[in-house]
């Protein structure tokens, strides 16, 4: 029988393993590799770029050995993956904790263990780690998110690995771990979790990038607070349409009609603000939710509904975080966490200085325009302006010579790979399957929302690789065997099925 | 039946769920979009980006051309070009910089320092100043300063070293023909886009005139410059790159040699040499007196002797051949006879009374003392006023052929431009001036319409309103040379690889017959041979010539002479002259006699030298220190 079965098997795994994914895979590599060339190739040393002694000769063997650990996957029974996810999950948290003891310094960051002339990054591999483990825990019978102890069961597997890494400094990798909430999300946590985190994100980031410049100028406004406001006025209504009780007594009545009445209120304070008398119309706004507050206690005290009282709660935490936050940042933290915080956020403005990183990757990519100027013939990141150029700012090599075009097809061909994925997961007839491939699926989502987003300037510079295109062994090691595993995993979905 | 119940929850819930799949699609989804959005921005809507890079990753480096050098007639190299070293800035590059140590290595204060930074930045006397982009802070040092500062060169950063080349002279002569060159000034940048702050551009003499050609074309290396300003090759391997054109080189048509003769003998007096060659209409020589090494233009040295020659009040900088303009006295005559004679109003045995002048209605011109009555020859060779006005009087007053004296002035004014005078004649020098023939509606100005040839009487003998450039002289002379025409004058007879402009390669011809001018040889053959430039005789060759005493209000007259030689076949018209030298045949006639012997025979005999070494020695003004500049 053991004999026979896997002579049997080969066959329907080249028949059912999903070849479009590979397809995309192996595009995005070949593209990777052009842009690693172009980041790396050097005037001095104008040789070949397949020489080996060069980061792109490298990359071509990082490129082979990852298409080689992809096809050993696909060779191993999918039914090992979920057996072994907890014994390989142990050894992740073990070898991450050692890592700082045993790892080089490089550039202040405790996770590169040498093994032989290599440096491999545990925690990039960390990864499918902890999301065979999550996938495994989740698909036990009775799992229920929505019962408390579940769900801090899973926040604990996320958030151990994550403190873990922090502990080497590397924030940045640790924080791709919270891109697994996505996934929480959708095996069933309750959304508004979801959104109010999400929320508390956005309060802070605009509110702080944008707390000093003039709202629609109008010079008495911070732009930053009145966003703010706006917003969680916005998203009070929000709440208040999703989450309103279904009870009979109201029927008949539009008892968000005050909540709008506030908005139009806050709104045409703005307006008279822009056009007839400047004023800080934030104060206007201010007001609005604390009557709108007050109306939502009235609510759950009238209709004994426990979801007003807790929009309230919402909006009143919202105004609080958005006003102590910044009340943090300016009076508690140290200047050198601040300034770390306002680069981040792109309020520094000081070329060579931290926010320089931003300013030559948008001069880089600027200057690629439509067509871009051809393949190794970029000069913003072959001469060292951009920083980084052929790790975390790989995007900018693309954007500089590929132009508009290339960096349009590379962003469409991850979005149709997170969207196979996504169709990949959704038809997995076991939980297991599903979960694993939202956690992959959630984690290239986050690497590619952060790592083009600084390089656009758009989301906080945080190190993290672009996957297939950043320069390095662990990196696309890591990205291929999380990817892949799921390839093999969804491969074997018709016999669990059967 | 619970289970069932619970069941058909679950399956519920997980469809509720399974939507869920649409809520994160999306986010993606969008955050793709936005991205697109941004970098659409980024990508297609702005400039910037790109200037940024180009500026972050290109050093344009600018190739100056060498420029043209110079030679005269004879192939002898006159200027050339030697290596300077200009020191440059880049603003944004020089943060940091220990000025004190800059400056000592550069030998200049701070206070200098501080206001040349003042200076570039200051974008309305420097129009073309970024910060981004090398700006002149010092030029021209010398090859031991630059060797002093590029040792410590690594210790300046944003300063770069630029090497130039400037002009250097053979000879001491001909400095206002050569001209110099020096530091464009805004206008220049504004006129011409081609210049940048820094740049050098002819400022005088053919320098100038014929600065589009001696310049080139500057050419530009893109090198690339890495984060940390190291260069890293060429962009492209050169493949934008452009080459400089050097500049052509300018042969002149100057004799060098007759240059400096007229120089020599026009030491210690004001005044003008101009010889040309009448068949070509190259000007052989053009000599300004008082004038000044062009050597103590080079350099640094150049703002100071600016300034010095600018002050100097016998103004060494004016090229008095072509921007002074004096009455020509007795010269004009022979134009006077062209005309009377082309016009019918007199033939060659023309007589008419002279006794000691011209007497007629009280009007008295006078003269010296000949035979009369006389014809035309004679008087041309003995200068007679009288025969000259009575040639005019009998014009203008000719109402037969001339209806009012307006006509017959109007018909003169013809004929004296058509042989070159009251208009620029359009050499290759800059600068030039008209000089000034009267015409009709200047008398009827002056005397309300109520004139006539008596009250004008004096332009007939270069009197009066007249006036010409020593050049128009010197091209009279060469018109009657060649019996009838002219080649417009000019300095340069060969540009490198470009044909000359066919204004100098054009006849012009006069309003007046070949025949006459043959009786008007004939006059000034006869002055030397028996009249007023006995002096100019040789037996060498046939010289023709005419004096000219130009009567000056303001003090001495002055000496003039113009001729040609030999008379047939002449290789050389000539003017000489000489402010305040009296009578024509004590400065004109000798001196013109010298430059005519040097020039036909190669060099001066013995006696000549002698003589020539006495006109050296002859001061007509007081020597000031400034002119000592000279040597």
């Amino acid at each position: 029988m053991k004999r026979t079965k896997p002579a049997k098997k080969v066959p329907s795994l080249w028949s059912s393993v999903d070849w479009l994914t590979i397809f995309i895979y192996l595009v995005l590599l070949a593209l990777g590799w052009m842009s690693v060339c172009g980041a790396c190739y050097d005037y001095d040393q104008a040789g070949s770029i397949l020489d080996f002694s060069t980061r792109s000769g490298m990359q071509i063997v990082w490129i082979a050995s990852s298409m080689l650990l992809a096809f050993l996957i696909l060779m191993i029974d999918d039914r090992l993956f979920e057996s072994l996810s907890y014994i390989i999950y142990i050894c992740f948290l073990a070898l991450l904790f050692v890592t700082p003891f045993l790892a080089h310094d490089i550039k202040g960051s405790l996770s590169w263990i040498k093994v032989g002339s290599f440096s491999i990054q545990p925690a990039e591999f960390a990864k499918f780690g902890v999301s065979l483990c999550l996938a495994k825990v989740m698909s036990i019978y009775g799992f229920d998110i929505r019962k408390w102890r579940d769900f801090i069961i899973c926040v604990a597997l996320i958030a151990i690995p994550m403190g873990l890494i922090i502990m080497q400094k590397e924030t940045g990798t640790a924080l791709v771990y919270s891109a697994l909430f996505l996934m929480l999300y959708r095996e069933g946590m309750p959304g508004c979790l979801l959104f109010t985190a999400i929320a508390a994100v956005v309060y802070f980031v605009v509110g702080v990038r944008f707390a000093d410049e003039p709202l629609w100028g109008i010079k008495e406004m911070s732009l930053g607070q009145g966003v703010v406001m706006l917003l969680i006025l916005i998203f009070t209504i929000g709440l208040f349409l999703v989450y309103k009780p279904q009870s009979s007594s109201q029927k008949g009545r539009n008892l968000s009609l005050p909540l709008w009445a506030g908005l139009a209120l806050s709104l045409a304070a703005i307006l008279f603000a822009r056009f007839v008398y400047p004023f800080n119309a934030v104060w206007v706004i201010i007001v609005v939710c604390g009557a709108s507050v007050i109306y939502l206690l009235y609510l759950s005290l009238r209709y004994r509904a426990l979801s007003y009282f807790l929009i309230a709660l919402f909006t009143l935490g919202s105004v609080g975080f958005h006003y102590s936050a910044n009340f943090v940042l300016n009076n508690v933290m140290e200047p050198h966490q601040q300034k770390r915080i306002r680069v981040l956020l792109g309020l520094e403005d000081d070329p060579r200085g931290a926010g320089y990183n931003v300013i030559q990757a948008k001069i880089a990519i600027g200057s690629g325009g439509l067509e871009g100027k051809g393949f190794l013939n970029g000069t913003q990141t072959k001469l060292k302006y951009v920083p980084e150029q052929d790790t975390d700012f790989i995007f900018c090599t693309v954007g500089e010579e590929e132009g508009f075009i290339g960096c349009a097809v590379v962003l469409l061909l991850f979005l149709s790979l997170i969207l196979r994925l996504m169709h990949l997961a959704e038809r997995q007839p076991y939980t297991f399957g599903r979960v694993y491939g939202y956690c992959v699926l959630s984690i290239f989502i986050f690497h590619i929302f952060i790592n083009v987003g600084m390089v656009l300037g758009l989301t906080p510079v945080i190190g993290i690789p672009l996957p297939f295109f950043s320069y390095g062994g662990s990196s696309l090691w890591g990205f291929t065997i999380l990817l892949f595993i799921f390839l093999r995993i969804d491969a074997g979905r018709s016999r669990r099925q059967r | 039946m619970d289970g069932k119940q619970e069941a058909k929850d679950a399956k519920k819930a997980s469809y509720e769920l399974e939507k869920r799949k649409y809520v994160i699609g999306g986010t993606a989804t969008l955050i793709i979009i936005v991205y697109l959005l941004r970098l659409f921005t980024l990508q297609l809507l702005s400039e910037d980006f790109k200037i940024s890079a180009d500026s972050n990753a290109f050093l344009k480096r600018i190739q100056y051309p060498a420029r043209g050098a110079i030679s005269d007639r004879n192939g002898k190299l006159l200027v050339y070009n030697q290596p300077a070293y200009d020191v440059m800035v880049i603003m944004t590059e020089q943060i940091g910089v220990d000025t004190l140590d800059l400056c000592e290595s550069l030998g200049i204060t701070r206070d200098w320092y501080e206001r040349r930074m003042e200076e570039i930045k200051d974008s309305r006397r420097n129009p073309g100043y970024s910060r981004h982009t090398q700006q002149l802070f010092m030029n021209q040092l010398s090859t031991e300063e630059f060797s002093r500062f590029q040792e410590k060169l690594f210790r300046f950063p944003g300063f770069y070293i630029q090497k130039r080349s400037i002009r250097q002279y053979n000879y001491p002569n001909a400095a206002q023909l050569l001209g110099d060159i020096g530091e464009v000034g805004p206008e220049d940048i504004e006129a011409d886009s081609y210049y940048r702050s820094g740049d050098y551009i002819g400022k005088l003499g053919v320098e100038r005139s014929y600065e589009t050609v001696l310049r080139g074309e500057k050419g530009m290396e893109i090198l690339l410059r890495d984060a940390r300003g190291r260069l890293k090759g060429r962009y492209q391997n050169g493949k934008f790159d452009v080459a400089p054109v050097p500049g052509r080189n300018l042969k002149m048509s100057i004799d060098i040699e007759l240059q400096a003769l007229g120089e020599r003998l026009m030491k210690g007096k004001l005044g003008s040499i101009v010889a040309i060659e009448p068949s070509t209409g190259e000007v052989l020589c053009m000599v300004s007196s008082p004038t000044y090494d062009p050597r103590i233009m080079i350099g640094r040295q150049r703002g100071k002797s600016q300034k010095l020659l600018a002050q100097n009040p016998l103004k060494p900088l004016l090229n008095r051949a072509i921007m002074g303009q004096y009455p020509p006295g007795s010269t004009f005559k022979t134009g006077q006879a062209l005309t009377f004679l082309q016009e019918g109003i007199i033939t060659p045995s023309t007589a008419f009374s002279c006794n000691h002048g011209f007497h007629y209605k009280g009007l008295k011109v006078g003269c010296h003392g000949h035979g009369s009555p006389l014809p035309l020859v004679p008087a041309i060779a003995t200068s007679c006023n009288g025969y000259f006005c009575w040639g005019l009087y009998h014009m203008f007053s000719n109402r037969k052929k001339y209806k009012t004296v307006q006509d017959a002035m109007t018909v003169w004014k013809d004929y004296m431009v058509s042989m070159g005078f009251g208009y620029k004649l359009g050499i290759d020098l800059p600068g030039e001036k008209r000089g000034m023939i009267p015409n009709a509606s200047t008398y009827d100005k002056a005397y309300r319409g109520s004139w006539s040839g008596l009250t004008v009487i004096s332009i007939s003998i270069g009197q009066g309103e007249v006036n010409l450039t020593p050049l128009q002289i010197a091209n009279l002379g060469a018109t009657i040379a060649n019996r009838g025409y002219y080649i417009t004058p000019h300095v340069v007879k060969e540009v490198q690889g470009m044909p000359l402009d066919t204004l100098y390669t054009k006849k012009h011809w006069t309003r007046v017959g070949r025949e006459h001018y043959e009786t008007v040889v004939a006059g000034m053959r006869q002055a030397v041979l028996g009249g007023t430039c006995r002096i100019a005789n040789t037996s060498d060759y046939e010289v023709c010539g005419k004096t000219g005493t130009a009567q000056n209000p303001h003090g001495q007259d002055h000496s003039v002479f113009m001729g040609f030689a030999p008379r047939e076949n002449p290789k050389i018209a000539i003017c000489v002259y000489v402010e305040n030298g009296t009578w024509g045949a004590t400065y004109g006639v000798p001196i013109g006699a010298l430059m005519m012997e040097q020039y036909i025979n190669g060099k001066l005999s013995e006696a000549s030298e002698a003589k020539a070494a006495g006109f050296e020695m002859k001061s007509l003004y007081k020597t000031d220190n400034s002119e000592n500049e000279k040597n």
